[in-house]
């Protein structure tokens, strides 16, 4: 700022918290200049910032709405092209789908893919969250943030070599379990991570007087633990399902035959194969494709609210 | 359901909060089949990447049936290899260039501008850039195949700028963008979620103090989200080095201009066959995701002292 700054406000006291923190001495430089001119240049500039940030903000939805139009106009163009357009409206283009056998028979594999990795993902981690939460296991908090740093580095490309030479070893290349597996435990650590978070957020009253009553352990989990943290789980279960709906990387490394591959592997191919691609049946596969995860996320958001939950936070 | 009038987490007789009566034998066959889990699918793959690096592993021909070890030559060999340099070199550009000062600035600042706001302009916004988000990766790559194509693409249409191969003219540029619009979502929830956290009491005194928007940023948000500034810029770094995504784009090429580590490791190990070599890339890689990892574990402890 220039030298006219005159009044520093530091260590405002007005905080309502009261809890001293060095943070809290604010220094906030004020333009003496502009406190003792009139109003009609603060007016002036708020308005500046006011079509400043209109101006931005369309940018923004501009830049983001844009590669999305073609998702949105050439499914129901009845002349698609590569350029999205105001579309001539057909639903002629959904006929493609059913004429290439790859594109449902690759939703169906995605299905698979996504339940069984979302299932053994939930199942596990709920059992060892819960177990982590309760029982203090030596070294539990150094081996979950291990595991949770190993995860994000691990998963995917770097070891991309030795996980092709396991799935090999172990007869799993071109197996559905194969790509089960191996997703399952690149996503394991984070699951375990958040939903223990969910876990020791519970009250364990309920536990205690199931067990008066003579519960056992196992029975307790699942009629008093399993519907207390349900949120948890269905955000684990949403949030895994997600992850392997869009995984390519795996099952294009392990999945050989082209009828076991899943959708996002075959929408690969429909664009990168020789020859004229075939617009309409990328552009309704892509949205059919795209459909089952954004319902997903429509659903959590309107159920649980999407924010962010455990792992994240100082 | 009846409740006892037991405080929680002060249970007799038993390790405090093991309320359900596991027990240490039970817990840990709870933690197990996951503990085997990860040990088999992460752990011990994280581990051959090592062993395998030292040898000379091919997929196919003679080094495929019998791999020998072959010390650090795979190693001096990456060190050495001018492609090995340039991949890493084109990786921190994409990595700075798309998350760092990407999709972090541009998220914070989505955060900054919609924090007070309600109402349809919000929700369109929200809902645009978590889009970009969540569709998967093979469709959100040919969105974007087809707004830059050089003959029909959108983009092109829209600037009148017809015959400009954006992918082939600028691929790195090009990557660069298309992955701070697929990530930025995540930063614009977490700093939503940051801006938060700062009182509303300390930017309202600033505020009547007189201080303009920049200066509240600086003195006092910025103090305030320092930590969630640091995770956000340790995932997002690490998502970034290890993303996949712009092999569907650009496959590396043209000429190798987008060649990122994964694009490389991927080439040399899986279409090159050999599997030594790109195990020893890996290990490189794991180690500069460590470095990434250590420099912000650093940064983040020196804010504790510092507040301390």
């Amino acid at each position: 700022m220039s030298g006219d700054t005159s009044g520093d406000t530091s260590g405002e006291s007005g905080h309502p918290g009261g809890d001293v923190n060095v943070d809290l001495s604010v220094e906030v430089r004020v333009d003496a200049g502009r406190t003792a001119a009139g109003s009609g240049r603060a007016a002036a500039r708020r308005a500046l910032r006011t079509v400043g940030r209109y101006t931005f903000l369309s940018a923004v939805l501009g830049f983001f709405a844009l590669p999305l139009l073609w998702l949105a106009s050439a499914p129901f163009d009845a002349a698609p092209s590569i350029t999205a357009a105001l579309p001539e409206f057909t639903l002629e283009n959904f006929r493609a789908l059913l004429d290439d056998p790859r594109a449902l028979r690759s939703l169906g594999n995605s299905t698979v893919l996504a339940a069984g990795t979302g299932a053994l993902v939930v199942t596990l981690a709920a059992l060892a969250a819960y177990a982590l939460s309760r029982v203090r296991l030596p070294g539990r908090d150094a081996l979950l943030y291990v595991l949770l740093l190993l995860s994000s580095i691990v998963t995917g490309t770097a070891a991309m070599v030795p996980l092709y030479n396991l799935a090999f070893e172990l007869n799993l290349i071109d197996s559905q379990l194969g790509v089960i597996l191996v997703l399952s435990g690149g996503l394991l650590p984070s699951a375990v991570f958040i939903l223990k978070d969910f876990m020791d957020g519970t009250p364990r009253s309920y536990e205690e007087s199931a067990r008066v009553f003579g519960a056992s352990p196992l029975q307790v989990v699942r009629h008093v633990v399993v519907p207390v943290v349900r949120p948890g789980l269905a955000t684990i279960a949403v949030w895994s399902v997600a992850q392997v709906w869009g995984n390519f990387l795996i099952p294009f490394l392990l999945l050989r035959s082209p009828d076991k591959a899943p959708a996002a592997v075959v929408m690969y191919t429909f664009y990168t194969e020789g020859g004229q691609p075939n617009l309409a049946l990328i552009a309704t596969f892509s949205l059919l494709y795209s459909l089952p995860v954004v319902a997903m996320f429509l659903f959590v958001s309107a159920r649980y609210g999407f924010r962010f939950h455990g792992g994240i936070k100082r | 359901m009846p409740t006892t009038s037991r405080p929680d987490g002060a249970p007799r007789g038993r390790p405090a909060g093991d309320a359900a009566g596991l027990g240490r034998g039970r817990a840990a066959a709870f933690v197990a089949p996951a503990v085997l889990l990860i040990a088999g699918f992460l752990l011990f793959p994280a581990l051959w990447t090592l062993y395998l690096g030292l040898t000379d592993y091919r997929l196919t021909g003679l080094a495929a049936a019998d791999p020998q070890l072959v010390g650090l030559e795979n190693f001096e060999r990456a060190l050495g290899d001018d492609r090995f340099g340039d991949s890493l070199w084109l990786t921190l550009q994409f990595v700075v260039g798309s998350a760092v000062l990407g999709q972090a600035v541009l998220g914070f600042t989505l955060a900054w501008l919609l924090r007070d706001r309600r109402g349809p302009l919000r929700r369109l916004v929200e809902a645009l850039v978590l889009l970009a988000w969540i569709l998967p990766s093979s469709v959100v790559a040919f969105l974007w195949i087809a707004l830059l194509d050089r003959d029909g693409g959108t983009l092109n249409a829209l600037l009148g700028t017809p015959g400009t191969g954006w992918l082939l003219e600028y691929p790195m540029a090009s990557i660069i963008v298309f992955n701070i619009w697929r990530g930025a979502a995540f930063s614009m929830m977490l700093y939503a979620a940051a801006l938060g956290s700062v009182p509303p009491s300390e930017l309202e005194t600033a505020r009547l103090a007189g201080a303009s928007p920049l200066q509240q940023l600086r003195d006092v948000v910025f103090p305030r989200i320092r930590g969630h500034v640091l995770t956000n810029l340790l995932l997002i770094s690490l998502w970034t080095f290890n993303d996949f995504t712009p092999f569907l784009l650009t496959a590396g090429g043209p000429d190798g201009r987008t060649e990122i580590m994964p694009v490389f490791v991927y080439q040399a190990a899986l279409s090159g066959g050999e599997l030594g070599f790109g195990a020893a890339l890996s290990v490189l890689m794991l180690l500069v995701n460590l470095a990434i990892a250590l420099v912000y574990v650093r940064l983040l402890r020196r804010r504790k002292d510092a507040v301390a």
